[in-house]
């Protein structure tokens, strides 16, 4: 035996020793992993994956709730009334709009008027949802803590993987090819529907509520919707889990405004791209055909 | 490669050009007839593609600079006016944002091939060095470019990664307090810190662009080197840039064009952080503050040594000991295609590389402690130990005679014509 097909296999054995190495210390590490991260349970969306675009009903129902409901504490200052009519959204009609928002409870501060004062006026289309507090510290003097602005909350959410370290890749790469960016909306859908009893050895503070999927599992704000107490939609009909999941949607939206035309523009590119690619490559083929390499 | 332009001026005007400034026989020379290995995988076409995300980058980052607000107060607002008021902007910040994590896996898929086919070694020296000065100035325009979002890991990044900078007051007593108050521009992170990143987040690419001239002229006086490792020694070896690299290029430039369009469009956040979608707050720590993927294994290298110090100078060094890998590799044969020890010990870089990516992303606790450590240990081991002690003790495969021998049937030489005049039936 020559020097370097022995070392070759001295090579090979320790490569396998570090393999099995590595499949030892996989369990503790996985073990280690599940205390952090809560598990989220994922939705179906219809704006899910490469294909999905809105409901633009669920968004209709999504807004109803947040105005019933979330609109009590909670702004939702990135998005205008006039995006409530553009496409790709709710699509409400503009003059119901219009009177909604005239009639916002929450007005805008404009000014400074001739004589220098600031004033009070009714939102118009081009004026930012407002919600009932002007800034942070009055809402933090009401509640204990400031109801943050839902805008962007669909994306400021995700879910953490909590499998084990060496099936990561592979949900890494299914995350990819399908796809998969509504964390945040199946996060708030888990949220909204994890308020219940703390389990019997948890002592949840003054003041908190229990959540299931809340980090941490004690969350200031109480219940917004219940069992026994929820959004009932123009057809008289709703339920916890319908409203959770429409608001979901609804907020997802108000994060990602231009999804619709985002993905199918995508199509339009990926197209454009795929056969390109294929032309290119067979006008490289017959190019080189000529000439061994 | 000494290698003369063959462009000939076709117009009167043409001709009084050429006598005066003659940049169409330059750019004729050097990428028209230009001689490229005729041997080039498509691995190689990953040089064009980086110039193209630099191009790209830059593209949209100018326009991007035309609607955003670089303070403290208005910058998280700009980005959101941008994503939902500019017409495309949507468009222009998925493509920016996309586009940086884009341009990483491409560099990082070129300095493996590099490491790979020994393009480091002689006479490529300088080429390689120019190649790790633009990783270095490419990570600094990255983590700047990250900052101005003024999202919380936006801030929370440039707060610990600046920090870093205090734990030279272990060296000399002030110093590191001193440079970190100069880096902020003030005594904490705060919108004056901003101000300065966007400043030189726009003047960094083109210090770039500038050394990715140098990084091809480099190239073009020693010639591409090839999945061979051979120089080129006949004609025959080589076909001109244009058409055939150049189809090559474009055929893989498309390709990865449709991994940074599937990205752009259908997952433009999967590769950031949903917190940076939460305006910056100096009062409130995110749980885990993370950096981007493309710094995760030097991250992890940082986490991997028990003092403060000890991680900077570690993880400094990490990019540093590339400098020194074309005297590190004391092997006579470029190739790892004929270094039959050498391939197992790269591909255990690639597991540790990717391993340490893994790691940064976790919290710097029990196994992963462990784990960063080995990692840590073996991709230095691979630099300081296995290229110098490897290359004196390795038997490589025999090399075949030339390029075109190890492409041709039979290993016999081609027919002078082919690469003279290929375009020819």
């Amino acid at each position: 035996m020559t020097r370097a097909p022995m070392m070759r296999a001295t090579i090979e054995a320790s490569l396998a020793a570090c393999a099995l190495l590595l499949g030892a210390v996989a369990p503790a590490a996985a073990a280690e992993e599940g205390g952090h991260g809560v598990h989220i349970e994922r939705q179906t969306w219809s704006f899910g994956g490469f294909t999905g675009q809105y409901d633009k009903a669920q968004l209709q129902r999504g807004f109803q709730i947040y105005q019933d409901n979330c609109s009590t504490c909670h702004s939702l200052k990135r998005v205008r009334f006039r995006n409530l009519v553009e496409p790709g959204g709710p699509e409400f009609p503009e003059e119901s709009v219009k009177a909604l928002a005239h009639g916002w409870a929450n007005k805008i501060v404009d000014g400074p008027d001739d004589q220098g004062k600031m004033f009070d006026r009714e939102p118009k289309l081009f004026d930012p949802i407002l919600g009932p507090f002007k800034n942070e510290k009055e809402g933090r003097a009401a509640y204990g803590a400031a109801p943050p602005d839902l805008s962007l909350m669909a994306k400021a959410r995700n879910v953490e993987y909590t499998g084990t370290w060496w099936w990561h890749p592979v949900s890494m790469a299914r995350d990819i090819a399908t796809s998969y960016q509504e964390g945040g909306a199946d996060y708030l859908y888990a949220l909204l529907t994890g308020y219940g009893e703390a389990p019997g050895d948890m002592k949840v503070a003054e003041g908190l509520h229990y959540n299931a999927a809340f980090p941490g599992h004690q969350i200031a704000m109480p219940p917004p919707l219940a069992a026994d107490s929820f959004v009932k939609y123009q057809d008289k009909t709703g339920s916890l889990e319908q409203n959770a999941r429409d608001i979901a949607a609804f907020l997802s939206w108000a994060a990602d405004p231009s999804l619709n035309g985002r993905k199918s523009t995508g199509w339009l590119v990926m197209l454009y791209l795929l056969v390109t690619t294929a032309l290119l490559y067979a006008g490289k083929r017959v190019l080189w055909s000529k000439i061994p390499h | 490669m000494q290698h003369s332009s063959s462009y000939e001026p076709k117009s009167s005007f043409a001709r009084w050009w050429d006598d005066r400034l003659p940049i169409m026989r330059l750019m004729h020379g050097q990428f028209v007839d230009f001689p490229t290995p005729r041997n080039l995988n498509y691995l190689w076409t990953f040089g064009g593609i980086l110039t193209f995300c630099l191009a790209a980058q830059i593209l949209t980052g100018v326009v991007l600079a035309m609607h955003y607000q670089p303070s403290g107060a208005d910058a998280f607002n700009s980005v959101e006016a941008i994503r939902r008021d500019v017409n495309y902007g949507w468009l222009l910040r998925n493509l920016h944002a996309v586009g940086a994590s884009m341009f990483f896996i491409a560099v990082y898929v070129h300095i493996f091939r590099g490491l790979y086919y020994g393009s480091y070694k002689a006479p490529r020296e300088v080429l390689w060095i120019v190649g790790v000065l633009i990783f270095l100035v490419m990570m600094a325009t990255a983590f700047m470019g990250y900052a101005l979002p003024w999202g919380q890991m936006s801030f929370w990044g440039v707060t610990v990664i600046t920090n870093l900078f205090s734990s030279l007051n272990e060296i000399i007593p002030g110093v590191g307090t001193a440079v970190v108050e100069w880096l902020w521009g003030g005594y904490s992170v705060s919108g004056t810190t901003l101000n300065r990143f966007f400043a030189l987040h726009y003047l960094l690419p083109f210090v770039l662009a500038g050394l990715v001239i140098l990084h091809i002229w480099a190239l073009h006086v020693a010639g591409q080197n090839n999945p061979t490792g051979l120089d080129i020694k006949t004609k025959s070896d080589s076909v001109p840039m244009y058409p055939y690299a150049v189809a090559k290029d474009t055929v893989g430039l498309f390709a990865f064009l449709i991994l940074f369009a599937w990205f752009v469009f259908f997952l433009p956040d999967y590769l950031g952080h949903a917190d940076n979608y939460t305006e910056a707050n100096p009062l409130v720590t995110p749980p885990h503050i993370v950096p981007e993927w493309y710094f995760l294994p030097f991250y992890a290298i940082l986490r991997a040594i028990p003092s403060k110090l000890g991680g900077v100078i570690a993880m400094f060094s990490a990019i540093a000991v590339l400098v020194f890998v074309p005297w590190l590799d004391t092997s006579r044969v470029r190739s790892a295609k004929y270094r039959p020890l050498y391939k197992w010990f790269f591909w255990l870089l690639v597991i540790s590389s990717i391993g340490l990516g893994y790691l940064g992303a976790k919290p710097p606790e029990g196994a992963y402690v462990i784990w960063s450590r080995i990692f840590t240990f073996y991709y230095f081991a691979h630099f300081l130990l296995v290229m110098p002690i490897l290359g004196i003790i390795e038997t490589p495969k025999p090399l075949p005679k030339s390029i075109s021998a190890s492409v041709l049937p039979g290993g016999a030489s081609a027919p002078q014509g082919a690469a003279a005049a290929p375009e020819t039936r």
